[in-house]
């Protein structure tokens, strides 16, 4: 038994420890009757814990076998995957299917092509390169923040209920990379949309909370619904939705880049429109911010170093799909671009530290969709990976920042921190360096690729390039404005969280340190082809994924057309841009701190925009929430009442009217007939009844009466 | 014997053995209502047991005459389209009678008794194979639920229950011409027989005949789905019904619509059924956008969730007229996943009206709080409903979509609209209910699931993930009985239908437009 032919166990283990603590939790770990529970309306702050507590050792064996568990079966995950990622670098053909069972399979029937197909969906798994970047990257950082978590969790209420969701999380991410076909990928692709949905909503007697979690679950629906629409026109054009049968396809001698918007075009659109929804793009950005509420370790996890990397990584399984669709691939780098920019220029006014650090993690994802959308699929996932390291990182630091001001996430109550927290902020410091893309760190080297890509690749252009290396600038700004802000100046705390002020505990400090190594060290991995001073090893990541990435490989080659001159001269640009953008962090926010206050003032209509984050929130709700659901949801309800419903008791009552009708019909029309018929029989029979007295003289006298008149007749005559 | 029959004649035993309990024993009458449904219960798994899914005909038949003039026999048998829906009554009629068990204190027997009658008309529905049998059946299921919701509902109980039995009638009284009519044409009661008739092509219509029989069975069917605009019973029934009749009335009884549409209006009407295809899809579709946004503002539980209906019994209408075996396959799974989450629905709904005596969602709130398991079950229930892979709903809802991908995409695109709506309206009123902090009649009357509780709702949990998991348990059946009913469709049939070159000639092809 191999580790490849193991694979399953992958994602198995955090299933197990999912399943045991949503059924036994809660006995490992009795919760009290919260104060929440019993005074309603006051909401527990989040991060309020630590400070009021001595210590970090009040934990029951319960809850000690939890903190063993959780981590422990991510570990086993991470154990597996390096198993069976070695194992499978040694393959030749690089790529290991495992078909478990059908999970759904119907009768034969005739596709668009006029092939007979057999829907069928597999419960199966598939590592290649891709996935086996993938499950390292979930596995291995999922461990360190569900390590971190013990510290950072450990005086919350509901650790069980955290951990559960947290372990069942890594299962739903780790079914989405280890996927074999499309149906199932979407299993995992739902499943971590609810995992988010529970986390964020994890503080859920908070209404902003459950708002937070309710806008991030539909959001994600309206990509949801584009991705299985992407899936059904797939299935109906290939018979077909598995990854390998799609690919093989697709690289048939049927198949050209479409010239304008074909099937292939509309169905790599329709996948893209899931990716905007689950990767947080323009225009489904909106619902990433706003998943602050949950704890901050699992910003670190799930909207930091996995969940929002699925979009990516799926438009990048399907890269044989996209590179088929010229006019869709325009359409993923625009708006790559537009979230890079839009979502930086939100970042550089916001004050509360989660939120710069979402927006920052908004248009890193803008950048990889860049890349995709140049053709340069294996730039976009090594940025992925090298964003998995600075990125969990930072959001980690951060939480180790608000656990020791005992939840305070508001920057302009922060300052003068870096001797206080010194390992948060060596480790800080590391991330920002390397997100802001200084030479040797490892946002440097996928940063520099995705713009040169940009500039190089045929389907790049300059304007693309010069948004992206704004973004560059904007970046170095606004993460050393949170830097500066955070751990320089002079504290602006009150003086008892001041004094209260601690480093984490090492269980919380290692992690960051681990990942503190990644952001410097990981990409050295992917050098510039510039560097020539380096050897081809430097430059795996590339060779690595090239049997994933199938045409894709034909594009980067012809990046190689320009001259290095110019690649030096762009290299040394983004660089000096990424220093301008400290250097003026620096002197607003260090060296003449007034400066912002009056630059705001200054131009107050576009710092009101940015900070309310271009209205975006505002539109959306006037618009969809309240105009067409709430809004047509009540005007159908009225309709359905009136109209519907009012046509339904409107036939009652005619029905209702028609027999009063009838009944008046009936009583002085059928039965008056009847009754006119008697009464003129009585009204001809009055004079004839006068003479029917009954007294038998009054007889006699007529009979006689008529005797006289017949006699006195002849008589007469 | 067969055991479809006693499946069949049990419940009536039962019903008269409940009448032989003295009123006053209510423990002895719920005890037995429990034993019978249970028993009959583990009979219908019987059937499943020994069906056998490679035979291409009915099992477990009898046909034995019953009137002798006219001809009308008692003809019963099941196929694989008939078998899950046979179990999915027989399974939540003891579902019914356990959360009525603390529900219903008054006419307690009587109660008991056409519940456990009711049972009988439900199977009898989905087994008769004959065309008057079929009627009697659809007839006597529908008398105990004018009762059960007339006598035990709430205020407006009379109103609802009226416009329930107008409505079923109105449909039902065409429906019973058009089945004389056949009977005139064709000389026999007997389903097959016609449909063989129809088949060898013995038997035609002209297109008005035609049309005119397909819109008298149509309109029956079409009420009882019910389909937009004929659904407005639908929410005031539920929202009279206790719990119990909530539970049958949308697992079941709705059911027998989008049965009688599959059954007989398909195969029977072929030519019919496809030139009205278009504007009855287009009729779900509306029904499944309409129905979404309607529950969206909905202030009571049992309202959003009759509403939720109407939306999902389009996804299964618009499966059925895409004549596709995807499409087939996905509405009749469909048909068994909304029976099993939206019964665990208005069970659930019904667990918090016995605790707090309400149905409007505003006077609920952090429910999670007292009761987490209740919240869990609710929200896997949710999460069910609104067709989250591994849960079944996303099963026939994608089968459903896949089918309707093949002839029209622009129906898919407009029912997908239905899959976002559909997680508004149920996460909102989860929010709602669940999340925030418990206001105090919250805190003091609502308690966690009882034993009793926990026996009625945790197997539709467990069918919930079995069918989201583990589809070919279900599919297979389902699958052979529509592929035969898809092959009824193509025979002589004059319009619509291009033939593909031989080697294919068994695909389907067809564009309804």
């Amino acid at each position: 038994m191999t580790f490849l032919d193991l694979i399953w166990l992958i994602p198995l283990f955090p299933l197990a420890g999912a399943a045991i603590m949503l059924f036994l939790g809660r006995k490992l770990d009795p919760q009290q009757p919260s104060a929440v529970a019993l005074a309603p309306g006051v909401g527990p702050a989040p991060g309020m814990h630590g400070l009021g507590h001595a210590g970090h050792s009040h934990a029951g064996p319960g809850k000690k076998l939890i903190s063993l568990l959780c981590p422990g079966t991510v570990l086993l995950s991470l154990i597996f995957s390096i198993g069976a990622v070695a194992e499978l670098a040694r393959l030749p053909e690089k790529t290991h299917q495992l078909i478990l069972y059908t999970w759904i399979a119907g009768l034969p029937f005739q596709t668009a092509t006029g092939s007979l197909a057999r829907f069928s969906a597999d419960w199966g798994f598939l590592l290649d390169p891709l996935s086996a970047v993938m499950i390292l990257v979930v596995t291995g950082v999922g461990f360190l923040i569900h390590v971190y978590s013990i510290g950072y969790m450990g005086h919350e209420g509901g650790y069980y209920r955290f951990f559960g969701y947290m372990n069942l999380f890594v299962f739903f991410m780790l079914m989405l990379v280890l996927a074999n076909n499309y149906a199932l990928l979407f299993v995992g692709w739902e499943g971590v949309g609810l995992c988010s949905y529970l986390l964020i909503g994890f503080y859920f007697h908070k209404k902003s909370a459950s708002d937070a979690a309710n806008k991030a679950f539909i959001v994600n629906r309206i990509g949801d619904a584009g991705f299985i629409l992407g899936m059904l026109m797939m299935f109906h054009v290939f018979g077909t939705v598995r990854f390998a049968d799609v690919n093989r396809a697709l690289a048939g001698p049927g198949y050209a880049p479409e010239a304008s918007w074909g099937v292939l075009s509309v169905m790599a659109l329709l996948l893209f429109v899931g990716a905007t929804g689950k990767s947080a793009q323009f225009p489904l950005y909106v619902w990433l911010p706003d998943a602050m509420e949950g704890p901050t370790p699992v910003s670190a996890l799930i909207h930091a170093a996995t969940m929002v990397t699925a979009g990516v990584y799926m438009v990048a399984r399907s890269n044989a799909l996209f590179s088929l669709a010229p006019a869709t691939s325009d359409i993923v780098a625009v708006i790559g671009a537009f979230t890079a920019i839009l979502a930086a220029s939100i970042a550089l006014v916001q004050n509360d530290i989660k939120r710069v650090l979402a927006y920052s993690t908004v248009s890193q994802l803008g950048y990889m969709f860049l890349a995709c959308g140049v053709g340069a699929y294996w730039v976009a996932i090594f940025h992925l990976y090298t964003h998995a390291f600075f990125k969990a990182l930072l959001f980690l630091g951060a939480g180790s920042v608000i656990h020791a001001l005992g939840g305070e996430q508001d920057m302009r109550r922060m300052g003068g921190l870096k001797e206080k927290l010194p390992t948060t902020y060596w480790t800080m410091l590391a991330g920002s360096l390397a997100i802001a893309g200084i030479p040797g760190l490892a946002g440097f080297f996928s940063k520099d690729e995705i713009l040169w890509q940009v500039y190089s690749s045929p389907q790049g252009s300059t304007a693309l390039f010069v948004v992206g290396l704004i973004t560059a600038g904007m970046t170095a700004f606004y993460m050393f404005r949170l830097m500066f802000l955070t751990f320089h100046g002079k504290p602006r705390m009150d003086a008892h969280t001041l004094a209260h002020a601690h480093e984490s505990p090492p269980v919380m400090t290692v992690p960051l340190a681990v990942l503190a190594a990644g952001s410097v060290l990981a990409g050295w991995i992917g050098v510039p082809k510039l560097w020539t001073a380096f050897p081809d090893a430097f430059r795996s990541f590339e060779h690595w994924l090239e049997p994933v990435m199938l045409r894709a490989a034909a594009h980067g080659a012809d990046a190689g057309h320009h001259d290095a001159a110019t690649e030096w001269l762009l290299m040394g640009l983004s660089v000096a841009v990424a220093l301008g953008g400290i250097w003026v962090a620096r002197v607003f926010y260090l060296r003449r701190p007034e400066l912002p206050e009056r630059l705001a003032q200054s131009a107050p209509g576009l710092y009101n925009t940015l900070l309310n984050k271009w209205y975006v929130d505002e539109v959306y709700g006037a618009v969809f929430v309240d105009g067409l659901a709430k809004g047509g949801g009540t005007a159908l309800s009225e309709f359905d009442a009136r109209v519907v419903d009012g046509g339904v008791n409107g036939t009652g009552w005619l029905a209702r009217f028609t027999s009063q009708l009838s009944i008046w019909w009936d009583t002085w029309i059928v039965d008056g007939a009847v009754r006119l018929v008697s009464f003129a029989v009585k009204v001809v029979s009055y004079p004839v009844r006068l003479l029917q007295t009954g007294y038998v003289q009054a007889y006699a006298l007529i009979f006689v009466l008529g005797v006289l008149v017949i006699f006195g007749y002849y008589w007469m005559r | 014997m067969t055991l479809l029959n006693l499946c069949l004649a049990l419940p009536v035993a039962g019903f008269l053995l409940i009448l032989a309990i003295p009123k006053e024993n209510h423990r002895a009458i719920r005890t037995a209502a429990l034993a019978v449904s249970l028993l009959v219960f583990g009979l219908s798994l019987g059937l499943a047991v020994r069906f056998d899914t490679s035979l291409p005909a009915y099992q477990f038949v009898t046909n034995v005459p019953w009137i002798a003039s006219p001809a009308i026999r008692y003809h019963v048998g099941i196929d694989g389209l008939s078998l899950w829906l046979v179990i999915l009554s027989t399974l939540l009629t003891p579902v019914g009678v356990l959360v009525s068990w603390r529900y219903i204190d008054r006419r307690v027997k009587e109660f008991y008794a056409l519940l456990i009658l009711m049972e009988s008309g439900l199977i009898g529905v989905f087994v008769a194979l004959d065309l008057f049998l079929f009627y009697v059946f659809w007839e006597v299921s529908l008398i105990p639920m004018y009762f059960l919701i007339g006598v035990w509902g709430h205020e407006r109980r009379i109103y609802a229950a009226v416009k329930f039995f107008l409505f079923t009638m109105a449909g039902s009284v065409l429906m019973l011409a058009a089945i004389i009519y056949l009977y005139t044409q064709a000389a026999t009661f007997d389903y097959p027989a016609i449909l063989s008739l129809v088949a060898e092509g013995r038997l035609r219509f002209s297109p008005l005949e035609e049309t005119l029989l397909f819109l008298g069975f149509f309109l029956a069917f079409a009420i009882k789905v019910p389909l937009f605009p004929l659904h407005t019973w639908l929410p005031d029934a539920h929202v009279e019904a206790p719990t119990a009749g909530s539970v049958i009335l949308a697992s079941v009884m709705l059911k027998m619509g989008t049965y009688g549409l599959l059954r007989f209006s398909l195969p029977l009407f072929p030519s019919a059924s496809r030139e009205h295809a278009p504007w009855i899809a287009v009729l779900a579709i509306i029904g499944i956008i309409y129905g979404a946004l309607v529950a969206m503002v909905q202030p009571n539980m049992k309202k959003l969730v009759a509403y939720s209906s109407v939306s999902h019994l389009g996804f299964v209408v618009l499966g059925i007229f895409s004549f596709t075996q995807l499409g087939l396959d996905g509405a009749v799974y469909q048909m068994l996943n909304h029976g099993i989450s939206t019964g665990a629905l208005f069970v659930l709904v019904g667990f918090l009206y016995e605790r707090r005596h309400s149905l409007e969602i505003a006077d609920y709130g952090g429910v999670a709080t007292p009761a987490p398991n209740l919240a869990v079950v609710f929200m896997i229930t949710t999460l069910a409903s609104i067709g989250l892979p591994v849960l079944n709903n996303f099963v026939g809802e994608y089968l459903v979509l896949q089918g309707t991908a093949q002839v029209n995409f622009r129906w898919t695109v407009f029912a997908a609209i239905g899959i976002i709506l559909s997680a508004c309206y149920m996460l909102w009123l989860y929010q709602r209910a669940f999340f925030g902090a418990a206001p105090e009649p919250v805190r003091a009357h609502v308690h966690d699931l009882s034993p009793r509780e926990w026996s009625a709702i945790l197997p539709l949990v467990v069918l919930m993930v079995w069918m989201g998991t583990a589809t070919q348990t279900f599919l297979p059946p389902i699958g052979a009985a529509n592929a035969r009913i898809l092959e009824h469709t193509r025979q002589n049939v004059e319009f619509h239908v291009k033939q593909r070159p031989p080697g294919a000639a068994s695909a389907e092809v067809a564009r309804a437009r």
